[in-house]
C-alpha cells in the first residue's frame, strides 16, 4: 500500500547521513565517556563539541551557551523551573499563554501550587498571544515570560520579537518554546531577543531522546532538575548522550544548510494542501493563522465529523495524520488549543492536523485530496448532524445521559 | 488499538440512516463530548423489525452502534432492553478501557429509544 507521513509535527524519521553519524559513536573507539581523559574519552568530548557548534551556529549563538538535554519536554521544565527557583528572591510572576504545549503549561501550572503566581493569557482566533496584553499582565514580581515560538497545532507563529524586546527592556527572563520552529523557519536568538529557547531532536530529522537548550549568557539560571555530576560545566547532570548529541549536531546542521530551499518547498505543498481542502468541502475551515504559520503546517476542523474516525480512515488509505479530537488526545477533552482560540467543542473534536516533511512530494499531496473525499462523505452521511440539522447546542454535560461514567 | 471486529463493524456499519416513521427514537451523548447517537427503530407486535442509527463520533462508537443495531433487530423490546454496554463491547471482542465510556453509548442508544416507543405507545 502506498504510505503518505503527514505528522512530521509528531516525529521525523532520522535523516539516513544523522544515522550514519550517530552509528559511528556507538562502536569501535568511539563509544567513550566525554568526562573520562583518555583517548576515548576525547574522541567522545571532541565530537559533543563539535556537535554544540553546529546547533549553536543555526542560531546563532555562541556554543558555549547551548547544552544538552533529553528532548523538548527537559529543555522546556529546566528553564522554567530552574529561572522560577533561581529568581524567587526577586518575584514569583510567570506569564505564559494557554496554547502552549503541555511541557510548558503543565510545568507553570506546577510552579502555580507550589507559590508562584501564573498569567495564563488567551489567545486570538488564530491562536495568537496579543502583545499588549501581556505588557499589561507583567508586574514587579514578574520573573519569567515564556511563550512558544511556533504551535504544534496549529502552526501559527507567535511575536516572539516584539515579546523579546519588551521583555528586555522590563529585564525580565524570556524563555521560547522552539521545538516546532528550529531549523524549520530561520531565526538567531538575537533576533527573537529570547534568553532562553527549547530545542528538540526528533522533530528535525534526528533522534528521539535528544534536545537542547539555548541560554543566554548571564541568564539567572540554576540547574534544579537533576542532582549529579559535573556534566554540561554544572548544568546538566548525567553522562552525555554521545550518539544522540552527534545525530542533534548533524541534523542542525543539515536543516541550517538547506533551510530555505527546505521551506519554500514545504510552503507550496502546504498551500497546494489548504487550497485543494478548502476548495472542495464545505463547511471546512483552516485552523492558525492562514499566512504566519509553520511552511509545513496544515490544520482544519471539519464539522459535522470526529477527528478519529478521520485517522483512522486514512490511516487505512495509508495517510499519516493526526488529530486534536478527544478520543487522540488521551482525555476527555478536545484539544486545549483549539478551545483557546475559541473553536467550539463540538467542532474542535472534527480536528485533523497534516505536517509536511522532506519526504513528501506533490503526488503525496495529490494523493490525499483525492483519498479525503470519499472519506468526510462517508462520515458525513453516517453523522447526524449536517447543514439543515443544527450543530450547534447547547445540550450540557447535565443533559447527557452517560455523563457521570464519563466524569469517573 | 481496535479489534479486527470493531474495524470491520467502523469500516462497513450495518443499518446506518434514519426510519422516517419510527416508533421511537433514542438521541444520547453530547456533541461537546465528540460522541452523539441517534437510533431509530420501527416495532410491530412487540419486535424491532427495523431499526437504524446515525452517530457523530470516534471509531468505536460508530463500531458500537453498528453492532447494536444488528443485535437488536428482530428481538422482543424486553430482549432489546437487556442488551448491556458490555454486552456490546463483548461482541466486538472488547474495546480499549479509555473507550468503553464515552464511545460505548449504542446500548444507552438503544434504551432510549425503545423508552421513547413506550412512552408514546402508553
Amino acid at each position: 500500500m502506498r504510505r503518505v507521513y503527514f505528522d512530521h509535527s509528531a516525529t521525523t524519521p532520522v535523516n539516513p547521513l544523522v544515522a550514519e553519524e550517530m552509528y559511528k559513536f556507538l562502536t569501535g573507539e568511539n563509544f567513550g565517556n566525554p568526562t573520562s581523559q583518555h583517548y576515548f574519552g576525547l574522541i567522545a568530548r571532541r565530537a559533543v563539541e563539535e556537535a554544540r557548534e553546529k546547533v549553536a551556529g543555526v542560531i546563532s549563538a555562541d556554543p558555549n551557551e547551548v547544552i544538552f538535554t533529553s528532548g523538548g519536554t527537559e529543555s522546556d521544565n529546566m528553564a522554567i523551573q530552574g529561572v522560577a527557583q533561581t529568581n524567587r528572591d526577586r518575584g514569583n510572576h510567570i506569564i505564559t499563554c494557554a496554547v502552549e504545549h503541555h511541557a510548558v503549561l503543565n510545568t507553570v501550572k506546577a510552579l502555580g501550587k507550589q507559590g508562584f503566581t501564573t498569567t495564563i493569557l488567551p489567545v486570538d482566533h488564530y491562536g495568537m498571544v496579543d502583545v499588549d496584553q501581556l505588557a499589561e499582565s507583567i508586574t514587579d514580581k514578574t520573573i519569567l515570560i515564556t511563550i512558544m515560538h511556533a504551535n504544534n497545532e496549529v502552526g501559527t507563529i507567535m511575536p516572539i520579537r516584539e515579546i523579546g524586546k519588551l521583555a528586555k527592556q522590563k529585564g525580565i527572563i524570556f524563555h521560547t518554546d522552539a521545538v516546532q520552529s528550529f531549523g524549520k523557519v530561520p531565526f538567531t536568538v538575537d533576533e527573537l531577543g529570547v534568553d532562553l529557547l527549547s530545542i528538540s531532536g526528533h522533530k528535525l530529522y534526528g533522534p528521539k531522546g535528544i534536545g537542547a537548550l539555548y541560554i543566554r549568557r548571564g541568564t539567572r539560571l540554576r540547574q534544579t532538575l537533576f542532582h549529579g555530576g559535573a556534566q554540561e560545566k554544572l548544568r546538566r547532570a548525567g553522562t552525555e548522550n554521545v550518539p544522540g548529541i552527534v545525530g542533534l549536531g548533524k541534523a542542525a546542521e543539515l536543516a541550517g544548510s538547506d533551510m530555505e530551499q527546505e521551506n519554500k518547498k514545504m510552503t507550496d505543498l502546504r498551500d497546494k494542501l489548504i487550497d485543494g481542502v478548502l476548495s472542495s468541502f464545505k463547511k471546512v475551515r483552516l485552523t492558525g493563522h492562514p499566512l504566519i504559520r509553520l511552511p509545513n503546517h496544515v490544520s482544519f476542523c471539519f464539522e459535522y465529523i470526529e477527528g478519529e474516525s478521520m485517522l483512522l480512515s486514512l490511516d487505512m488509505k495509508g495517510i499519516a495524520a493526526s488529530s486534536g479530537s478527544a478520543c487522540t488526545s488521551g482525555s476527555l477533552e478536545p484539544s486545549h488549543v483549539l478551545l483557546a482560540m475559541g473553536i467550539p467543542p463540538e467542532i474542535a473534536h472534527g480536528s485533523l492536523r497534516l505536517t509536511l516533511g522532506s519526504g513528501n512530494t506533490e503526488e503525496d499531496v495529490d494523493y490525499f485530496l483525492e483519498a479525503i473525499g470519499p472519506i468526510v462523505e462517508r462520515l458525513r452521511s453516517i453523522s447526524p448532524f449536517s447543514e439543515e440539522e443544527n450543530f450547534d447546542t447547547d445540550a450540557g454535560c447535565s443533559e447527557c445521559r452517560i455523563s457521570q461514567s464519563c466524569k469517573g | 488499538m481496535y479489534s479486527d471486529k470493531v474495524m470491520e463493524h467502523f469500516t462497513n456499519p450495518r443499518n446506518v440512516g434514519e426510519i422516517a416513521d419510527a416508533s421511537g427514537i433514542g438521541n444520547v451523548g453530547n456533541p461537546v463530548c465528540g460522541d452523539i447517537m441517534k437510533v431509530f427503530i420501527k416495532v410491530e407486535d412487540n419486535v424491532i423489525v427495523d431499526i437504524k442509527f446515525k452517530t457523530f463520533g470516534c471509531g468505536a462508537a460508530i463500531a458500537t452502534s453498528s453492532m447494536v443495531t444488528e443485535m437488536a433487530k428482530g428481538k422482543t423490546i424486553k430482549e432489546a432492553l437487556e442488551i448491556s454496554r458490555k454486552d456490546v463491547a463483548e461482541a466486538l471482542d472488547g474495546l480499549p478501557p479509555q473507550k468503553m465510556h464515552c464511545s460505548n453509548l449504542a446500548a444507552d442508544a438503544l434504551h432510549a429509544a425503545i423508552e421513547d416507543y413506550k412512552s408514546k405507545s402508553v
